[in-house]
This record gives C-alpha cells, sequence and structure tokens, in this order.
C-alpha cells in the first residue's frame, strides 16, 4: 500500500492515485473530482468593472503599438530568464491574475538561446540595438542552438534548405510545440515536484552511457527550473512551493507555470494544453464552499484569458510575414468526451468561452473545442452560437483522437495532439510534397534556382535520372520517380531534423515544460508536407489529361501544357482522392523507415495555416496548371477554387486522409459567409 | 435516360428544409431579369449524367442531412427536364430521400393533357416544391422574365388542388416588384392556396454580376440597387414571410 499524501490545500478533494506518495497524476485527480456539465449557457455573468478597465488599457496599448510599427517596447540587454525581471502589472489593484513576461506589458523579452543573430535583426528590424555585451557573451562564451545546428549541418542539409523543399525548420528559432502539464503547479506545488524529479534522477543510476549521462543533467535542470519558477512567483508575493488552495490559486499558478515557460523559450507555437475542466474542479469547490459567486468565477477566467491575450514575443518581420500575424499559438483544448463516457464539458467549459463574448473575439488564445458527437446538446448550442458571433473557435475531432490518445490529450499549436505531461515532441516543419514531384521530373535540378558558380540549375538531390523526350509524361514513369526521389527527401528530412533536435536539446533545453512532464517521457517525431493538394492534383493531372514538359535552355522542365480535363482533390472524386491519400501513406512510411533522434515516435501532419503562401513562391510551375510562385493550399485544402461540389465534397475529400498515417494532424481551412449557413440565426 | 447538368454543391442549406444535396439542372426557357445563374440557362451546356449517376453522387452525402435534409433540384429551370427528375427523385424516395423541386412552373401548360400529365407524375415523386411568383403582374411578368405568368399562377393551383406542399419564393426587386400593390395583390394570391407551408422573401443581390461578365452579356439590372431592409420587412410582413 501506498501512503496517501494529505495537503491542506486538498481538503474536500476526493483522494485516488493522483495523493498517494510519490505519484504525480492529474488525469486521476481530474476524473475523481470533476463535475460534468450538461445544462445550458443561462448561469454565465458579464465582465467585471475591473476587468473592464484591464481590458481598455490593454486594447489601447494594442493601438499604441500598431502606431509604433508593430513592437512597443524591447529589452535589449536583459537576457529572459524565469527569474530575470522584477513584477511587472498593468493596474495592479485591478488584477486578479498577475504576471507578465517582462516587468512591463506590450515589453518584449530579448531571447537568444535559439539563435543571437535572429534576437538581434528582430531588434534592429524594430529600431532597437542589442546591448553589446550581450551579443560578445552569446558569440564569444555561449553557443546557441542556431550555431550548434550549422556546425552539423551536412553541405546537402544546407542545400536543401535553401532550396525551400525543406522549409520552416527550427534552426533558427525556438522548436516549441511542446506543452507542459502547467496543471502539476496548482494541483502540486513546486516543492513536491522537484522532490518527486529528485526521485526520478535516483533511478538513473549504474553505467554512465551518453544517455544517461543527459538525462542526469537534464533532471538537474528541470529541478532548478521548478526552483527558479517558484523564486519568479515570490515576487509576485505568491507562494508556489505548496498546492493551490482556491480557484483564484488555482488559476495563478497554472498561468505562472505557462508563464515561466514563455519566459524560458520563444518557441513557434507555445500551447497551454487543457486546463478548463481541471480548473472548474478548484472553481466548483469554492463555488460550493460559498467563498466565490459565479460573478467572480468569471472574473478569474477573463484575466486568466486577457493575460494569454497579451503573450508576445520578439520576432523577425519575415517570420509574422510566414505565419500572416504574430502568432504565439496559446492554443486551450476544451470539452470532449471521457473515456468511462461522461462527458468532460464543465461550466467552465462554457466560462472559457465566454471570454469571447465578455472581451470580444480574439485569436489568442486558440480556443479548441474537443468535438464529439456525443457533446452535450447545450454545450453544442453554445459553440454554435459563439462560432456565429465571433467566428473564434477552432474544433477538432475528438472521437478521432481519444481512442489512441485516451481523454487527457491536448492540443499543440493548430492540431497536434499530445498527451499532457506525458508525451512531447520535436516540431519538424515540412517537406514540400509538391517541389518534390518536380524534382523527380528534372533528377533533382531545382526549377527555379541556379548555381552561382557554373550558372546553371542547382543541382540540390544526387543526380537522378530525369524524364526524358517531349512527349506527354508517363504516369507509371513519373510515379517511380517520385516515389525515388521520396525516399531522397524522406531520409535527408529526419537525419536534418535529428541534427536541429540535438542541438535545441543541447543549447537551448526547455527544463521548465520538461519538469511539468513524466521523466519517462514519450517523444513525437513531428515531420510534415506541404503542397499536398498540388502534388495529387499533378498526379491527377499527368494521370487523366495529357501533360506536355516544356524545357528551358538548360533542358530543366520548368512548365506544362496540360491538354483536357482531370479530376481534382476536392470533390470526393476517388479519383483524384487516392491520389492524395496515397501520398500521405507513402511519404510517411517512408519516414519511418529512419532512425529518428531520441528513439522518437514518428508522425506526419498535413498542416500550413498559412506559410503555404510562402511555400508556393519557392515552388515553380506544377504539371496541374498552377503557375510559379502562387500559393500552395493551406494544410489539406484543395487548391483554391477547384473544389467545385461545395463544402460537404470537399471536406469528405480530406477526410479520406488517413489519419493513421498522419498523426500529427490535418487541417482544413474552411471559410464560409454567415449567409452561406441559411437564413437564420437558429441553432 | 440522360440529364443536362451545371453543377452539384453538396452543402445546400438555403434551397429547402435542412442541408440539402442540390442538383442545378442546365437549361431555363425564360430570362429573369435578375437571374443570378445565366450560366445555367442555354441548353446546349452542362455535362449529361443518368439519374443513376447523379442519385449515388448525392446519396454520398446522406450522413449529413439528419431528418429534415434532403435533395433539391434547381437550375436552369429542373422542371424541363421533368422525366430526368421525376426519374431521379423515384430512385431517391425508395432510399427514404426528401426530395425537393425549385421551380418557376413556367413549363405546366394548363391546357395540355400531355404536359399535366407529366407534372402531375413528377409530382407524385416530389416531397416539396419551392415555387417562385416572378410577378403577379402578367405583362409585368413578361418584361421581367420574357414569359407570361399564366402557367406559374395554374401551377400553383395545381399543386395546392393535389395537395402538394410548397414554399412561395418571392425574389424580391426594387422597382420591379416591391411596391405595396404589387405585393398585396401576390398576397391575395398566396391566400387562396391552401398547401403554402412557407413563403419566402429572397433580397435581389448582384453577386450574378460577374458571371454576365464572364459570359460577355449585358447585366440588365445595371445600377439597380440591392434592397433596403425597409422594403424587405414590408415585403415580408405583408407576403406573411
Amino acid at each position: 500500500m501506498s501512503t496517501q499524501n494529505n495537503y491542506p490545500q486538498w481538503e474536500g478533494f476526493n483522494s485516488g492515485k493522483w495523493n498517494a506518495q510519490g505519484e504525480v497524476n492529474v488525469r486521476d485527480f481530474i476524473q475523481r473530482n470533476y463535475t460534468p456539465y450538461e445544462g445550458d449557457s443561462s448561469f454565465l455573468q458579464p465582465a467585471t468593472e475591473d476587468t473592464l478597465k484591464l481590458w481598455s488599457d490593454i486594447t489601447e496599448l494594442s493601438k499604441k503599438e500598431r502606431e509604433a510599427g508593430g513592437v512597443l517596447d524591447a529589452d535589449t540587454s536583459i537576457v529572459s530568464t524565469l527569474t530575470s525581471h522584477e513584477a511587472g502589472y498593468i493596474d495592479k489593484p485591478l488584477e486578479k491574475i498577475v504576471g507578465l513576461q517582462t516587468d512591463k506589458p506590450f515589453k518584449r523579452a530579448l531571447q537568444p538561446f535559439g539563435g543571437i543573430r535572429m534576437a538581434e535583426e528582430a531588434l534592429n528590424m524594430y529600431g532597437y540595438e542589442i546591448d553589446p555585451s550581450v551579443k560578445e557573451i552569446f558569440t564569444k562564451y555561449r553557443k546557441t542552438h542556431n550555431d550548434g545546428v550549422y556546425d552539423a549541418y551536412t553541405p546537402e542539409m544546407r542545400l536543401a534548405r535553401r532550396a525551400h523543399i525543406l522549409t520552416g525548420l527550427p534552426d533558427t528559432y525556438g522548436r516549441g510545440r511542446i506543452v507542459g502539464d502547467y496543471r502539476r503547479v496548482a494541483l502540486y506545488g513546486t516543492d513536491y515536484l522537484a522532490a518527486c524529479k529528485e526521485q526520478d534522477k535516483l533511478h538513473l543510476n549504474g553505467s554512465m552511457t551518453p544517455d544517461k549521462i543527459r538525462d542526469r543533467e537534464e533532471i538537474s535542470e528541470q529541478i532548478k527550473a521548478l526552483k527558479g519558477l517558484a523564486a519568479m512567483a515570490a515576487k509576485y508575493g505568491c507562494d508556489i512551493t505548496r498546492p493551490a488552495a482556491n480557484a483564484q490559486e488555482a488559476i495563478q499558478w497554472l498561468y505562472f507555470g505557462y508563464l515561466g515557460a514563455v519566459k524560458e523559450q520563444n518557441g513557434a507555437a507555445m500551447s497551454i494544453g487543457r486546463t478548463s475542466t481541471f480548473l472548474d474542479i478548484y472553481i466548483q469547490r469554492d463555488l460550493d464552499r460559498g467563498i466565490l459567486d459565479e460573478l467572480h468565477a468569471q472574473e478569474l477566467v477573463d484575466q486568466f484569458i486577457m493575460k494569454l491575450r497579451i503573450i508576445k514575443f520578439m520576432r523577425i518581420k519575415e517570420y509574422n510575414q510566414l505565419f500572416s500575424g504574430d502568432p504565439t499559438w496559446v492554443t486551450e483544448s476544451i470539452g470532449g468526451m471521457g473515456s468511462d463516457g461522461r462527458t468532460l464539458v464543465t461550466k467552465n467549459s462554457f466560462r472559457v468561452l465566454h471570454t469571447l463574448e465578455n472581451l470580444g473575439p480574439a485569436p489568442e488564445p486558440n480556443l479548441t473545442v474537443l468535438w464529439s458527437k456525443r457533446l452535450p446538446a447545450n454545450f453544442k448550442n453554445y459553440c454554435a452560437e459563439i462560432s456565429i458571433k465571433t467566428s473564434a473557435i477552432q474544433y477538432e475531432n475528438d472521437d478521432l483522437m481519444r481512442p489512441d490518445m485516451g481523454d487527457d490529450y491536448c492540443i499543440a499549436c493548430c492540431v497536434s495532439c499530445m498527451r499532457v505531461g506525458k508525451d512531447m515532441q520535436f516540431f519538424g516543419a515540412r517537406a514540400n510534397l509538391a517541389k518534390c514531384l518536380l524534382y523527380a521530373l528534372n533528377g533533382g535540378a531545382d526549377e527555379l534556382l541556379l548555381d552561382k558558380k557554373t550558372g546553371k540549375p542547382l543541382q540540390v538531390s544526387p543526380e537522378f535520372m530525369p524524364v526524358t523526350g517531349d512527349g506527354p509524361l508517363d504516369f507509371d514513369d513519373v510515379l517511380h520517380k517520385y516515389e525515388n526521389m521520396m525516399d531522397w527527401l524522406a531520409g535527408l528530412y529526419v537525419n536534418t531534423l535529428n541534427v536541429i533536435h540535438y542541438m535545441h536539446d543541447k543549447y537551448s533545453y526547455e527544463s521548465l515544460e520538461m519538469a511539468l512532464h513524466d521523466t519517462q517521457v514519450r517523444r513525437f517525431f513531428a515531420t510534415g508536407v506541404a503542397g499536398l493538394s498540388c502534388a495529387a492534383d499533378s498526379l491527377s493531372a499527368i494521370k487523366y489529361a495529357k501533360v506536355y514538359p516544356v524545357r528551358n535552355q538548360y533542358g530543366i522542365i520548368t512548365d506544362y501544357k496540360i491538354e483536357g480535363d482531370y479530376p481534382k482533390y476536392g470533390n470526393n472524386d476517388d479519383r483524384a482522392d487516392d491520389l492524395a491519400v496515397w501520398l500521405v501513406k507513402t511519404f510517411m512510411t517512408k519516414v519511418k523507415s529512419h532512425q529518428t533522434y531520441r528513439g522518437s515516435v514518428p508522425t506526419m501532419s498535413v498542416l500550413t495555416i498559412t506559410s503555404n503562401v510562402v511555400y508556393g513562391k519557392n515552388t515553380g510551375n506544377t504539371p496541374d496548371g498552377r503557375r510559379a510562385g502562387q500559393p500552395l493550399a493551406p494544410g489539406a485544402n484543395p487548391m483554391h477554387g477547384r473544389d467545385t461540389n461545395g463544402a460537404l465534397a470537399s471536406l469528405e475529400s480530406v477526410a479520406k486522409l488517413p489519419y493513421d498515417y498522419s498523426r500529427d494532424g490535418i487541417s482544413n481551412t474552411f471559410s464560409v459567409t454567415p449567409s452561406s449557413l441559411g437564413k437564420s440565426d437558429e441553432v | 435516360m440522360e440529364g443536362r447538368i451545371h453543377s452539384f454543391e453538396s452543402f445546400g442549406t438555403v434551397d429547402g428544409p435542412g442541408i440539402r444535396f442540390v442538383v442545378f439542372m442546365q437549361g431555363c426557357p425564360i430570362r429573369c431579369a435578375y437571374c443570378h445563374n445565366p450560366d445555367t440557362r442555354s441548353f446546349m451546356g452542362g455535362t449529361s449524367y443518368t439519374p443513376q449517376q447523379v442519385a449515388a453522387n448525392a446519396l454520398k452525402y446522406k450522413n449529413y442531412w439528419g431528418t429534415r435534409g434532403g435533395v433539391t433540384v434547381t437550375g436552369g429551370e429542373p422542371l424541363a427536364q421533368a422525366e430526368f427528375v421525376t426519374e431521379l427523385f423515384t430512385i431517391l424516395k425508395q432510399k427514404g430521400v426528401h426530395c425537393c423541386a425549385d421551380t418557376s412552373g413556367v413549363t405546366f401548360n394548363a391546357q395540355s393533357a400531355v404536359s399535366v400529365k407529366q407534372h402531375e407524375e413528377l409530382a407524385s415523386k416530389t416531397d416539396l416544391f419551392l415555387l417562385d411568383i416572378k410577378h403577379i403582374n402578367n405583362q409585368k411578368c413578361i418584361s421581367l422574365t420574357g414569359a407570361g405568368n399564366a402557367n406559374t399562377l395554374n401551377f400553383a393551383k395545381f399543386l395546392s388542388e393535389s395537395g402538394k406542399n410548397m414554399w412561395i419564393r418571392y425574389v424580391l426587386v426594387p422597382s420591379i416588384n416591391d411596391d405595396e400593390d404589387t405585393l398585396l395583390q401576390t398576397a391575395e394570391f398566396i391566400k387562396i392556396l391552401k398547401t403554402v407551408q412557407k413563403v419566402e422573401v429572397l433580397p435581389y443581390h448582384t453577386m450574378g454580376i460577374v458571371k454576365y461578365k464572364n459570359l460577355g452579356i449585358p447585366y440588365p439590372l445595371e445600377g439597380t440597387p440591392v434592397p433596403t431592409k425597409e422594403s424587405i420587412d414590408l415585403a415580408k410582413s405583408i407576403l406573411g414571410a
């Protein structure tokens, strides 16, 4: 029998595995203590005056930030760490949930561990100069992730990167996508979490292999981070070494955990996890105790969400162009169903969505509803109502993800699913499958770039046999060459990512986020593809129409003449859709055949939200008739305007893509005008 | 048998109840000035399909229809290919699908036994008609559409007598059919019909203009504004929408 821990802050909670000595198990705590809610939204309360006042201050700051060209203030000499800054406030007496990334709202932190050049460049773009001593430290004495990667890259990796057949790689910036289980800070306090990590470290004994040495070093870093986090909270007068005692503390402690993560890392996506139902337990306990009312429960949630809305990073302008804005991907996963059949929707799922009404719509945090057919009807109605009002909810298929991931997973970024605190991932950006097809046709010579030395087309892959002759492209011949080229690309891609993540672990390790994971964590190796629909349509054109190659003076195919029509992906037509399915399966299978860093599990995503525009710029004319430089479609979307049978046909095509071969997620960006959804607001 | 079809919409939400698979038939005998699908007018265009092919295509989306949705044929003028639609609906009815036809009724000739029989057969397979009344005044109807309104009004009476459910649709166009007199006369006519379940006022919109440009034909309502909210509200209240 294990002994039960018993902190006074846990009074009123049902015991279980979660509070057995030495255990950390948030899911068990939730399952034993949460109150499913099947009622409607009528209990919800408006924002308090304090909240509205704070929000108007923030709106004012946002305006000033826009007027200042995108950045209002930036650190140039203080390197961001957990404890680098003193406490910062917007308007202290009004703030129920406190904590800023620096000492002032809208002041961006200096985070050079990913790469000093990128940090410096970003500052310069907005008219700031980096402190020379910081630059000296991070060039002379302290190596960054970016330096490490470039020390190890092969010439071929550099070339593939330059040609953009591999693209968006996290080699100059923080990889992000790791979601700490920030709920642990609230439930257990940092002292207990650190003690558990000490225990884990004791078990890493015996032969000191490089792996074990690294593990021991990392756990030590994690423990330091937990202590650092407690010190950070102490600056705000909070003692998070112990568990949270009430709803306000639970939200505050949890937010401190997240705040620590964003102080430490400027990651591409910094998602928050699945917190609403966990927090509902604390709010419900306070409501039951009569020490909180609904108005003030909503106030806590509003102010928490408000803090998440103003998370900001210092990034170069190209990065913002790539993502069409300044996204932080503070994704919060809401709702879903439990493995035992109860819904995980609570009143707090409503409260979090209600912030879109109280504070108005906003892109961040990225509120993501885990949708199941079995969600309570009242909740579905409320989601529909808020979607109609604000267009600010993202939906994901819980019924698809739950069987494999259980009922305590969350979404990182926009589609990437991980069990909270149990899985992490090595973010891998994308391989451009449309460009890969062009390489197959041209034997690996780039269709756009010239070799600076020879003035001839740039040979990116080893010299493969190109398509010969001027007759129409032969489908079987093209497919064979495409498979060969994908073999090459998959191998190069995996190995490039191996280098990147080795160096990220070494020089920019996410010690706090990983402190909020199980020590025996499952790692995903999250590859991705871009240009899926363009590649599928190109194959379809070659198969069902006649596509004649047009060559330039070097014999490189740079354009195509298409005779006849061909079925297009996005119309629920198996002839085209099967080609997209084939692409997903084939590339994933090739990725899987390679050794991945740290025993990570290979996955793949078909995901781009906006970066498809930039990927398209670097891809020449394609056999489907798309012109050079035109955008590829986002994610798994059909090419723009080619899905001519309406929304369901388009969605059905996307739904054919096999999730088993694309476990890191499939995205489909779907825009619709309200009037095309019907003539009344009736849900 | 084959039908000429312009296109399909798998997610129709504005042509009948619920979520519907919409079949746009190719070809229309009249020329409404406000037509927003001029590309469906010619009987020469489109693609040929058998009723079986169209039914199979539609039935892919059965899961989305719930208890209210189904299939709507529109156009063009679907009743210009009445035999095809009858055959299509026969197949769909066997699968329990709710079938709806969006028509101007212009093909219904009450004097011709052949025409009446054809429409009777079609009606027997149709759950709901969306019947467009273009203009209650015959002369004005001719100048608006190139055809009089007798067939339309007779078809409405025919549906009423046959006990077939219908929704009346009224495209509201400023200074053409939005005056109070016209609306009152239309309402009088609707009142005598026994099977009207719903009246829909569809405010004229200009989204079709680009299609006229693409087809290289002049836009007949150039300069006509979209109706004001007040005039839409007036039409709705008079027509009982």
